[in-house]
């Protein structure tokens, strides 16, 4: 069986469909958080396949994504920082209820 | 940069404001405030001998003290400066009523520093204004001076101050709104084709570039512009409440010189260089502001806020001004320069004189107060004098600058000008009407209020500052022709020319 | 003649008001009424020899070869240059009305001067009082003496608001402030008139000189053009709209109103300023601008009439009145009349223009004997304090010396011979009966009228009934001397100034003319006078029932006299229901309303929409990813749509 760059890229689709679904359906901070790293991978995915696939010569888009597991990591840590002080301070990390700082 | 005499007028207050920000205690700002207050009238009048000199030597160019400096190539944009005659008179009136303003806010409270610190930055765009004959820099110096008014309404003022210094700026930027439109319209229309564009107004007047269809889409939008802040008729409302709202030192400044600042810009950029568009639509401006003169006039006859009073009275002498400009002769022209002059000196005259009253009986309202006369002399005779230079007496300023605005009125060939003119005329009579009541409801009579009898008259700084004023609203009343004088150079210049005036 | 004397009759008056308005509170009274009155000698003094100089010394720069007296420019000094040919200037004109005022004004000023260093003893602000006196008197002479109509209204100016502060001296008196209001307010107004003349005649003449216009008026016609505005020359109108500013000062009808209340101020004021030479300001205006008045006669005729029914509503309004000031007042009103009727029937064909000789006689004579009756009535005030003249009577015992100079003002008033009234009012009687024989008549009615008031109020004041003056624990007598010696040199130039050849010095063309007393003309009068003193003596010189039964007898005539016609009210109607009420508030209100409700509801409606759609911006980043999910959508649908 030839793999083509088809079996690789839907897979990516549907985990990028379910970051999406999850970042708009989901009111756990956490959650969101993590559709939100889901959407990541999949590009990610997406990023190194096409290198592989397109442009195999090339490391680009290698490089690229390691830049951005690594920028996501980081992301990610402050991102949970931010949701524990949320928390210690609201009580709470349902995104609906923390309209505190709006009008 | 610094052998131009010009650019002190800017640099004298960014010292100052250095000044203010070192300074600790209320003395030290007194002290930063006074110096450089001072140094700036010895400014304009080392200016003004300068001139005259030039003058007299037999400089015959436009402007004087030319003098241009690069400060962004790609749109051409240079701080550019010059005066002629109206600038100089511009500049010393706007340096005397910074020092009677300083004086009047001698004793200002809370947080004096700042308020001083905002007050320097307003004038620093004033005598920017005045100098730079570059249209971006006049912008940019005519926003200087409009933002610091919203902070010292919004903090130091008394009353609705909060609705007032939003009005007030709100209809203010609204005008510069206008104003930026035509500024930039003059911009890319400022030279022939293919030449190199300009924001110079000598330039720009030289080039004689922008054709007759855009001069009257220009035209209306400086005009505009400008003549909401020298509260045209229908946009004057902003001046009632904010110069009610505004404290005593900010009320000055704003009537005695941000006002002139709009008659000053009609003149030097809607009518300067778009002057065949004024010779047509000159009518529908001159309507309205034959309107805002006499109206004004009537709507003060009916307050009793005294600064309401006054700000509508303002409505109708700046109205004057415009309505002068509007008339596109020489006479007339140098009359709305004088009534600035007259104007700006009075008012002030009469912000501080309120302000020191409402500093001691708390209220503004005409009908609480009657016979200070008695209680204190001081103030009251000089309010008696400010109101008699309002109503136009011989020996005071008034007096000279409508006589010159009416008589070069009457000139114009056109009867419909004269009609107006005759229309404006009546206000002499209302003026008169509202001054009096004032006056004889405020000062005279008996006294209204049992508490105000332990009021206590001037104090020295207060006396200070009214004097100063008083002297040059008399000099300029006893020896119009030096003033005179000095505003026609300008007008042999090449506006007229262009008319195919005289 | 030279520049010195000239600029220090104007500078001394000048310098002592600066000194006294501004140092006055250092100084004591006596002090500053010494200074004030000291000044005032000088300056009469100077203005005496400079009267003198220039009628009597012959000198070639004054008179012509043939006996006609010339105008003297004795400098004239640019004080604003508007265009090149309309220039203000300050100068010194010196022709034969204008050293007469000067004679008049300096002498009647430091009578005052004098007079009021007793009668206003004492008075709180009396270093301001001198001050403004000097203040006034500065204006004055320079009114006089001004070279160019613009001068003059700037000097006119100048008296009008030095009359504001004298009228308002006692500036916690209600009604006095009330009063100098309303004066300011009504010769404001006239002089916008004035002003709108003098725009309209430079516009044409392009110039405000005085001798340019008054010595070529032909040209001044020529220069117009023959322009018509609605159915009027401009010339007539320019003249009418100047003669308006005249009207105010001079207290014609219609705007007479402000003189009676005028009489608010201290007695000597009004004896200075509304009696003897700020109100003859408009006939001195006319008088001057005489030439051109006559290329118009029209506007001479709208002079004529306006001054007859002035005098003769004057005359009738005095026979009513109870405050003997306000008597003074409205004779005063009427005596000016007769000089503006004099004015207008003048005509150069006439006997020389009689008539403008006589008007300026009965100006100079007027101011000697009106002074006397106004200081005569000023010591009466101070001796009974009260202004009503039924709170007086009797006085003759008690203050025989102002009660003989008032006789003797009554007389000069009333025209006897040989009182200096006579004179100048058979003058202007005979100019009268020369240019139509109803003025002449309608002249020589009010001329009784005259007779009849100012003895009924003489009648009324010395003689009637005695009330109790000692029950009021005062007895009324003559004042000190300070006061008594300005009411004795008056009297006794009253007496004598009818015999001043006053046609060898000012006639309108300059040349010296011999008056010849038209006997006919004055032996009716003097009947007529004397008549009416008769009938006046009848009725008041002692107490009777006469009066009041005449009064009840012509109920609504007295009645309407008594309130002077109701002019007052009729003025405040205009300007308080009309004026204020439905001109100013509504402008107010509309200014308020409309056109700043326009502004604000710019702002309120700007605020609305942000409010309705800040919704929008949710800050819910869901939202945002679902709207956004949904424009992705579209816009790739729409692509497809397209690019298919």
């Amino acid at each position: 069986m030839d793999i083509t760059l088809m079996y690789y890229l839907i897979p990516s689709l549907i985990m990028f469909c379910c970051g999406v679904y999850g970042f708009i359906t989901r009111k756990n901070m956490i959650a969101i958080l993590i559709s939100l790293e889901l959407m990541l991978n999949a590009v990610d995915i997406n990023f190194v396949v096409f290198n592989r696939f397109l442009f195999p010569g090339q490391l680009e888009g290698m490089f690229f994504t390691l830049f951005a597991i690594a920028i996501a990591a980081a992301e990610t840590a402050l991102a949970i920082a931010i949701i524990i002080n949320i928390f210690r301070v609201a009580k709470n990390i349902d995104v609906r209820d923390l309209t505190k700082m709006k009008f | 940069m610094f052998d131009n005499i010009l650019i002190y007028f800017v640099v004298i207050p960014l010292i100052m404001l250095g000044g203010l920000a070192l300074c600790k205690n209320i003395k030290q700002i007194r002290t930063v405030a006074v110096i450089g207050s001072t140094a700036l009238i010895v400014l304009s009048v080392v200016l003004l001998m300068g001139y005259l000199e030039q003058r007299a030597a037999g400089a015959m160019a436009e402007m004087l003290y030319v003098d241009s400096w690069t400060w962004f190539t790609p749109l051409n944009i240079n701080l550019a400066v010059g005066v002629d005659g109206i600038s100089v008179a511009m500049l010393m009136l706007s340096s005397i009523i910074v020092f009677a303003g300083t004086f009047a806010s001698w004793k200002i409270n809370p947080l004096p520093k700042e308020f001083f610190l905002w007050l320097i930055l307003l004038s620093v765009g004033v005598f920017g204004f005045f100098i730079s004959i570059d249209l971006f820099t006049m912008f940019m110096f005519y926003e200087v001076a409009l933002i610091p008014m919203y902070l010292l309404i919004g903090v130091w003022g008394s009353g609705n101050k909060n609705y007032s210094a939003m009005k007030l700026t709100l209809m203010l930027m609204g005008g510069s709104a206008f104003l930026m439109l035509g500024l930039i319209g003059i911009y890319y229309h400022s030279a022939p084709e293919g030449g190199q564009l300009t924001w110079n107004i000598l330039e720009i007047s030289q080039n004689g570039a922008i054709d007759k269809g855009w001069q009257y889409f220009l035209f209306p939008l400086t005009f505009v512009g400008f003549g909401v802040l020298g509260a045209m008729f229908p946009f004057h409302t902003w001046s009632p409440d904010g110069h009610a709202s505004a404290p005593t030192a900010v009320s000055m400044l704003h009537a005695g010189v941000l006002m002139k600042l709009g008659g000053y810009g009609c003149f030097r950029v809607a009518i300067y260089l778009m002057p065949e568009a004024a010779n047509e639509l000159s009518w529908i401006f001159l309507i309205l502001t034959g309107i805002s003169v006499v109206y004004g006039a009537f709507s003060a006859c009916v307050q009793t806020d005294l600064k309401y009073i006054n700000a509508y009275s303002s409505v109708s002498h700046c109205g004057l001004v415009l309505f002068a400009i509007l008339m596109l002769n020489t006479t007339a022209m140098t009359g709305a320069i004088m009534q600035m002059l007259s104007h700006g000196l009075m008012t002030a005259l009469f912000f501080a004189l309120i302000g020191m009253i409402y500093g001691r009986t708390h209220t503004r309202d005409i009908r609480l107060m009657g016979g200070l006369m008695k209680i204190m002399p001081f103030l009251a005779v000089c309010y008696v004098i400010a109101g008699m230079a309002s109503l136009g007496l011989p020996g005071l300023s008034g007096f000279v600058a409508e006589m010159t605005i009416f008589v070069g009125s009457f000139q114009h060939a056109d009867m419909f000008h004269r009609v107006f003119t005759i229309v404006a005329c009546c206000s002499i009579v209302i003026t008169a009407v509202y001054i009096l009541r004032v006056v004889g409801k405020l000062l005279f009579g008996p006294v209204q209020d049992k508490h105000h009898l332990e009021l206590t008259d001037a104090t020295w700084w207060e006396r200070l500052s009214a004097i100063t004023l008083i002297v040059c609203v008399a000099a300029i009343g006893c020896f119009p022709n030096f003033f005179n004088e000095l505003i026609n150079f300008t007008f042999d210049g090449s506006i007229f020319k262009v008319l195919g005036m005289n | 003649m030279d520049q010195i004397t000239s600029i220090l009759i104007l500078a001394l008056p000048l310098c002592m008001f600066l000194l006294l308005g501004i140092f006055g509170n250092k100084m004591s009274h006596k002090m500053a009424g010494i200074l004030g009155t000291l000044g005032m000698g000088v300056t009469l003094i100077l203005a005496y020899s400079t009267a003198f100089t220039y009628f009597f010394s012959g000198n070639e720069l004054f008179v012509d070869a043939a006996g006609n007296r010339l105008q003297h420019l004795v400098f004239d000094q640019t004080w604003l240059a508007f265009t090149q040919h309309l220039v203000i200037k300050l100068g010194f004109l010196l022709d034969p009305i204008s050293a007469m005022m000067l004679v008049v004004i300096t002498t009647i000023s430091f009578m005052v001067h004098l007079y009021s260093l007793g009668y206003m003893h004492g008075e709180t602000g009396f270093q301001r009082y001198y001050a403004f006196l000097s203040l006034f008197s500065f204006s004055m002479l320079g009114l006089v003496v001004a070279t160019n109509i613009f001068q003059m209204y700037i000097f006119w100016e100048l008296v009008g608001a030095s009359s504001y502060l004298l009228i308002g001296f006692y500036y916690t008196k209600p009604s006095a402030v009330s009063a100098s209001k309303k004066a300011f307010i009504v010769t404001r107004f006239a002089d916008l008139g004035f002003l709108i003349g003098i725009l309209i005649l430079s516009f044409y003449t392009e110039t405000f000189d005085f001798m340019t216009m008054t010595n070529a008026p032909e040209n001044v016609l020529a220069s117009t053009g023959g322009a018509v505005f609605m159915g009027g020359s401009v010339l007539t109108w320019a003249l009418v709209l100047i003669f308006m500013g005249g009207m105010g000062k001079s207290a014609m009808m219609p705007l007479h109103i402000w003189l009676p209340d005028a009489m608010e101020g201290p007695t000597p004021v009004s004896a200075l300023i509304h009696a003897a030479t700020m109100v003859v300001a408009g006939v001195f205006l006319v008088a001057r601008m005489f030439p051109v008045y006559l290329m118009e006669v029209t506007a001479l005729e709208i002079v004529t009439v306006v001054g007859a029914l002035t005098a003769l509503y004057a005359a009738i309004v005095a026979c009513t009145q109870v405050d003997i000031k306000r008597v003074l007042a409205f004779s005063t009103i009427s005596q000016i009349a007769f000089m503006m009727v004099a004015l207008g029937v003048a005509r150069p064909d006439i006997h020389e223009g009689v008539g403008y000789m006589a008007s300026m006689f009965h100006l100079f004579t007027h101011a000697m004997f009106k002074a006397l009756l106004f200081l005569g009535a000023g010591a009466l005030i101070h001796a009974v304090h009260s202004n009503d003249y039924t709170a007086m009577g009797g006085l003759r015992k008690y203050m025989p010396v102002t009660h003989i100079t008032f006789l003797i003002g009554c007389l000069a008033i009333a025209g006897i011979w040989p009182f200096a009234g006579f004179f100048s009012k058979d003058e202007i009687l005979v100019a009268a009966f020369e240019n139509n024989a109803l003025w002449g008549v309608w002249m020589t009615a009010v001329a009784g009228l005259t007779s009849f008031y100012m003895f009924r109020l003489y009648y009324r004041i010395f003689w009637w009934n005695e009330p109790d003056y000692e029950h009021h624990g005062h007895v009324p007598h003559d004042a000190p001397w300070t006061m008594t010696l300005p009411l004795i040199i008056l009297a006794a130039v009253s007496v004598v100034a009818g015999f001043i050849p006053f046609g060898e010095l000012v006639t309108w063309s300059r040349e010296a003319y011999e008056i010849h007393i038209n006997w006919t003309v004055a032996g009716t009068s003097i009947a007529v006078a004397v008549a009416a003193i008769a009938l006046a003596t009848v009725m008041y010189r002692k107490e009777n029932e006469l009066p009041d039964k005449l009064a009840s007898r012509f109920k609504g005539l007295w009645t309407a006299a008594h309130h002077r016609f109701y002019f007052d009210e009729l003025y405040m109607f205009i300007t308080h229901k009309i004026i204020f009420n439905l001109i100013s508030r509504p402008i107010a209100w509309f200014d308020r309303h409309i056109i700043d409700g326009t502004m604000d509801m710019f702002a309120t409606v700007t605020n609305k929409v942000s409010y309705a759609i800040r919704g929008l911006q949710s800050g819910n980043v869901q939202t945002y990813v679902w709207v956004y999910l949904l424009g992705t959508l579209l816009i790739a649908a729409v692509a497809v749509i397209c690019l298919v």
